[in-house]
């Protein structure tokens, strides 16, 4: 797997991936593209970069083995990547400061961002704050509801939250929005994408962003057992927190990579979020991958237990991947996420995101078909504070 | 010479400049399409925009969004689309039919078979908005094969270079964006429109039309004196969107006669 080297200099990953938008944004995005490809030669950015991941955000975070559900499973060890002790809970802010140290090399006072789950609401408010930017966060009507406590942390944090009524009003509408915005002042705003999808350089910056969590996992896991795991597992919405651990991986070999898709009420329902495991390409979002979708390719309402995988589309390089054979795509369901939710805060004395919930839950399905020798780094992506509403709603309480 | 060309020659004699009217197909309902498309001739419609609905129609602002979210309760697909358009040709083989709409629903058709489709329902041209020049080799190649137009956008913030080009691809005519925004936006400023296109024409072969914030008849005029053809979409959907299914034709009809008359 020596010749891995995507994208393209237009963005293709394979046949996915490219820049599909209106020619209103044309120039805009050939403009960051230029200028990542300085920031990226430049060490001055990179040192930045990683002072900040250090001294805001806490990196590296810690490999965690989760001794008591492996052995309660008995099969595989689990190791946790804990993208949750970061600083605002998720790995989501990896990749603001990155896009957020571009926007300031760009002159742009003000950005935007789409948000689903909140967590790259939160992590694009934050930095905008560390940053002294101007911020306007897209949010789907019913994600503000589902997600209240981080609509309060972006208000707190300074950020103006728009709630957004079109559509399905959930991440993808928000999307929609924050495209529309960016469209009409793109001469002042810089678009902080949260996940590794949208039109080109997009999924290449989040991933060159993201890719930190891998890196690190590697030196960690080297250190702390002395090898690679056999699989690493990660949730797939828009697959940031995924890429960012597969990426560094995809060249070594023996190491099985499994993206979790949402498999919602259950992929042969039709209502899950799943378009790996169920759909098939098409164009969505500025970029070409898998989608869910009807057969007149409009874009099909998804159903996730979770805000953050609730997403139709998939970024590019996750397309490529199923595709070369080199990451397998699953799907797991609302309610066995719930029980991986409940069991990882009983077991371990960690509550994970409803997100990342789901890769646990495939760690838990996998781990005892497998060796007591054998390792299973799963990222844990995000903290479960935000779901805790859900999670009581779903147990029949109110806070 | 195709539909489009021998409109625009046939205006440019008569010293006229074309009016391009914008609905979405099947809005408020499919069964109303083609007696709205005949409607927008009677008015004095020179070219038909017709939008192919789609669930995320991220370049449009809320008035054809909801016209979309209108088309989309009935299922139209873009095989229905092209069901229209055949029934409009039946007593129609003068006014271009031009779709407009985001790749997908073609995507997912297939490009050659729509193209074929799309030529033998009697369609003229083809414009993806979210399908640059970057991206649109093989769709184009299957349009030019089908003797179908592709139409492209040129916005504000087009630099020179691609400005050549999309001047190399253009079929039919261009649609210069005459603002940085969404369809329906309200900052148009005419002015600077009018400088863009006569800096534009120097690179241009084909006619320009100019489209996004044109809401009445005053700035189409205003905009005509610069452009080939004026595109307005937004301010007649909302029309249709005020009207009832029964008047919708006739509100449609006045209101398009009356921005042709502006700029004639």
């Amino acid at each position: 797997m020596s010749s891995y080297d995507f994208p393209d200099a237009r963005g293709h990953f394979g046949p996915y991936g490219g820049v599909y938008v209106a020619e209103t944004l044309m120039a805009a995005l050939d403009e960051l593209n230029a200028e990542y490809a300085r920031a990226k030669a430049d060490p001055a950015f990179w040192q930045e970069y990683h002072y900040e991941l250090k001294h805001f955000v806490g990196r590296p975070s810690p490999i965690y083995h989760a001794k008591r559900w492996s052995e309660q499973l008995g099969g595989a060890q689990i190791y946790f990547k804990r993208e949750d002790l970061n600083h605002t809970g998720a790995h989501k802010v990896n990749n603001t400061i990155g896009q957020a140290l571009l926007a300031r090399r760009m002159g742009k006072k003000r950005v935007i961002a789409e948000t689903g789950a909140g967590q790259h609401g939160v992590a694009s408010a934050t930095v905008a704050a560390r940053y002294g930017m101007e911020c306007v966060v897209y949010m789907g009507s019913e994600d503000v509801k589902r997600q209240a406590p981080n609509v309060f942390r972006m208000k707190l944090l300074g950020a103006t939250v728009v709630p957004v009524e079109s559509g399905s009003k959930t991440l993808k509408d928000a999307l929609n929005e924050a495209m529309r915005d960016w469209v009409t002042n793109i001469d002042s705003t810089f678009y902080i994408l949260g996940t590794a999808a949208g039109p080109h350089p997009y999924p290449m910056l989040v991933r060159d962003f993201q890719r930190i969590i891998g890196i690190e996992a590697k030196e960690q896991m080297q250190e702390m057992v002395g090898r690679q795991p056999d699989m690493v597992v990660a949730c797939v919405g828009g697959g940031s927190n995924a890429i960012g651990i597969f990426h560094p991986y995809v060249e070594v070999e023996g190491v099985r990579l499994v993206g979790v898709e949402a498999g919602g009420d259950g992929v042969a329902t039709g209502r899950h979020a799943a378009p790996l495991s169920a759909g098939k390409p098409g164009v969505l979002h500025g970029f070409r991958s898998y989608l869910m979708q009807d057969e007149n390719g409009q874009i099909i309402e998804t159903h996730s237990v979770s805000a953050g995988l609730d997403y139709p589309g998939v970024g590019p390089e996750h397309s490529l991947l199923k595709d070369i054979g080199r990451a397998e795509y699953v799907a797991i369901n609302d309610d066995e996420a719930l029980k991986a939710f409940e069991d990882c805060c009983h077991l371990e004395g960690i509550i994970p995101a409803l997100e990342s919930s789901h890769a646990l839950a495939y760690a838990a399905k996998i781990a005892p078909t497998m060796a007591k020798d054998q390792i299973i780094l799963v990222n844990l992506s995000g903290r479960g504070d935000k779901d805790i509403n859900t999670v009581a709603g779903l147990m029949g309480l109110t806070l | 010479m195709s539909r489009i060309a021998e409109t625009f020659t046939r205006l440019q004699a008569a010293g006229e400049k074309a009016l391009i009217p914008f609905i979405t197909a099947g809005d408020p309902n499919p069964g109303l399409t083609v007696s709205l498309m005949h409607g927008l001739v009677e008015g004095g419609a020179d070219v038909i925009e017709l939008g192919i609905p789609f669930s995320d129609p991220m370049a449009d602002g809320p008035v054809i969004q909801r016209a979309s979210e209108r088309a989309l309760l009935h299922k139209v697909g873009l095989r229905n689309v092209l069901g229209m358009v055949r029934e409009f040709r039946r007593s129609n083989q003068q006014t271009p039919v031009v779709l407009m709409g985001y790749l997908n629903p073609v995507h997912v058709l297939g490009y050659e078979v729509f193209a074929q489709e799309a030529a033998a329902a009697g369609v003229d041209g083809v414009l993806t908005v979210d399908c640059p020049p970057e991206e649109a080799a093989e769709l184009s190649a299957a349009l030019i094969a089908a003797k179908l137009d592709p139409v492209f956008l040129i916005a504000p913030t087009t630099p020179l270079a691609r400005v050549k080009q999309i001047a190399a691809l253009a079929r039919g005519y261009v649609y210069y964006v005459s603002l940085k925004g969404v369809t329906g936006a309200g900052n148009l400023d005419i002015d600077d429109v009018a400088r863009k296109i006569a800096a534009l024409r120097e690179f241009l072969d084909v006619p320009i039309g100019v489209g996004f914030g044109i809401r009445d008849a005053e700035t189409a005029r205003a905009i005509s004196t610069a452009a080939d053809a004026v595109v307005v979409g937004s301010r007649l959907v909302q029309e249709i969107e005020a009207a009832t299914p029964e008047t919708a034709k006739e509100q449609l009809t006045r209101l398009v006669a009356s921005l042709k008359d502006a700029i004639r």
